[in-house]
């Protein structure tokens, strides 16, 4: 697939709402740079994050999907990371058998102090999909 | 209502194994009640009827019309199309044609490598001229017209518009059973789009086994260990759809020592039962060691067939071009 020069991708991020979107808004209030691709979406624990939204996420115009949650032994509700964990890997799985590049989905731990990790996963992973181009669809099902 | 006073019935197979019509068998002696209720005036399996005398009904002529199979070919289509036009409840009868079902699973190929494999390079394939069927034939007589496949199979509410659901793998006898009765009485049908001959929970809610805690540390299959009868089989490593599987089976297959599969689609207010599945299943992997859990995944063959076997078709994976 070759990404073309002027493609901007479209990235949905599902950020936990105790680790990983505190430390958004840490990147943001002490003025870190970061792309603007990812659209920030506050859910209350990682472990929220049913495969089920990543497809939709894919299937109605991201062309990537990136899930922050707090670091293994952080959680606020003690282990929803740990499933979130064990989901991504599994979706993966699958996305790869489909013929999706599961790199498309990505999994990550920020805590609420890392401000510059935050900026700087959302830039890794946005030049990631960028080089891979954009999530093709299928215009008709019938 | 015809001069008779009876209505209308007729059945169509699209994409499908036949199942779903030894189903409507399978509700034995009552079927001549079913049989004296309606006139049948299309079903190509029980009486001979053919495309042009449904194409000469007037449009909504049949009162009730049991589609079932899913969307494969142009052929299938063309029928959908017009069995829509000329029923008055038109009922997706059967998984095939309310998700797609096993035919579906072909979507992950595409058309063309079916057609391949089917034609050169399955190993039972002798076809060394290579020959394909073709759409037309040219003939001394005139020509000779196949279906063609089309390039993604689809269940019949991609292509038309459908008032009911009946799932299931087949839908079982007891449940066709309800939903003729529930018809033939003249009971006040839900609002159209709804699923009917099926429950509202899930198929662990029908399931006698003993649940514990589930941890899983490696999967199995049945085939290569035995099953306790009496255990929740998840509990055992076995996978089994029961917890992103619509009830209404009375758990057929988990009381007969097998897992569920998952035909009766996804329960109400989830809209990709694969994903709802993966969901469940990952979450009690018995390890918080990512590379361990990733070893335990791969002992998973086929994850995507697995978890989609039923409603590939139907999921949020059919919009995504690879």
């Amino acid at each position: 697939m070759s990404a073309s020069a002027d493609f901007e991708p479209t990235i949905i991020g599902f950020l936990c709402r105790w680790c990983s979107y505190t430390g958004a808004d840490l990147a943001g209030t002490s003025r870190v740079k970061y792309p603007p691709n990812m659209i920030p979406l506050k859910v209350m624990c990682s472990g929220r994050v049913d495969p089920s939204l990543v497809l939709k996420a894919l299937a109605d115009g991201a062309d990537g999907v990136l899930i922050l949650g707090c670091h293994p032994g952080d959680c606020h509700y003690h282990e929803g990371n740990h499933k979130t964990m064990r989901r991504v890997p599994m979706l993966k799985s699958v996305l790869q058998q489909y013929g999706i590049d599961p790199a498309r989905v990505r999994l990550e731990w920020v805590s609420a102090s890392e401000g510059d990790r935050f900026a700087e996963v959302v830039h890794d992973f946005t030049e990631e999909i960028r080089a891979l181009g954009p999530q093709k669809r299928v215009e008709s099902v019938a | 209502m015809g001069e008779n006073g009876k209505p209308k019935f007729a059945m169509y197979w699209a994409a499908g194994c036949g199942g779903c019509e030894i189903g409507v068998l399978d509700i034995q002696e009552a079927l001549l009640d079913v049989a004296d209720f309606f006139e049948i005036v299309f079903w190509p399996v029980a009486i001979d009827a053919k495309y042009k005398d449904v194409e000469a009904f007037e449009d909504g002529y049949i009162d009730l019309c049991l589609f079932n199979g899913s969307i494969r070919s142009d052929e299938n289509r063309h029928m959908a199309q017009l069995l829509r036009a000329k029923s008055k409840i038109l009922v997706a009868f059967g998984s095939c044609a309310h998700e797609g079902c096993i035919p579906g699973l072909g979507n992950q190929y595409g058309t063309e490598a079916l057609m391949d494999y089917a034609y050169s390079l399955s190993p039972s394939t002798e076809n060394p001229q290579g020959l394909r069927p073709q759409a037309v034939y040219e003939m001394p007589e005139g020509d000779l017209e196949i279906p063609t496949l089309l390039d993604v199979l689809t269940p019949l509410d991609a292509v038309v518009n459908v008032d009911y659901y009946v799932p299931g793998c087949p839908p079982q006898p007891p449940q066709i059973l309800a939903v003729m009765t529930a018809i033939m009485q003249g009971a006040e049908l839900p609002p159209p789009g709804s699923v009917i001959g099926a429950g509202v929970k899930t198929v662990c809610d029908e399931c006698p086994r003993e649940r514990k805690e589930k941890k899983i540390r490696e999967f199995k299959r049945p085939g290569t260990a035995q099953p306790n009868p009496n255990e929740c089989l998840l509990d055992q490593g076995f996978i089994c759809l029961g917890p992103a599987t619509r009830s209404g089976c009375d758990a057929l297959c988990v009381k007969a020592n097998a897992p569920c599969r998952g035909c009766y689609g996804a329960p109400p207010n989830v809209e990709d039962q694969g994903a709802r599945m993966m969901s469940a299943i990952a979450s009690v992997i018995d390890s918080s060691d990512p590379e361990e859990i990733q070893h335990i995944i791969a002992s998973l063959d086929d994850p995507l067939g697995t978890f989609y076997r039923f409603s590939l078709a139907k999921s949020s994976l059919r919009r995504l071009a690879r």
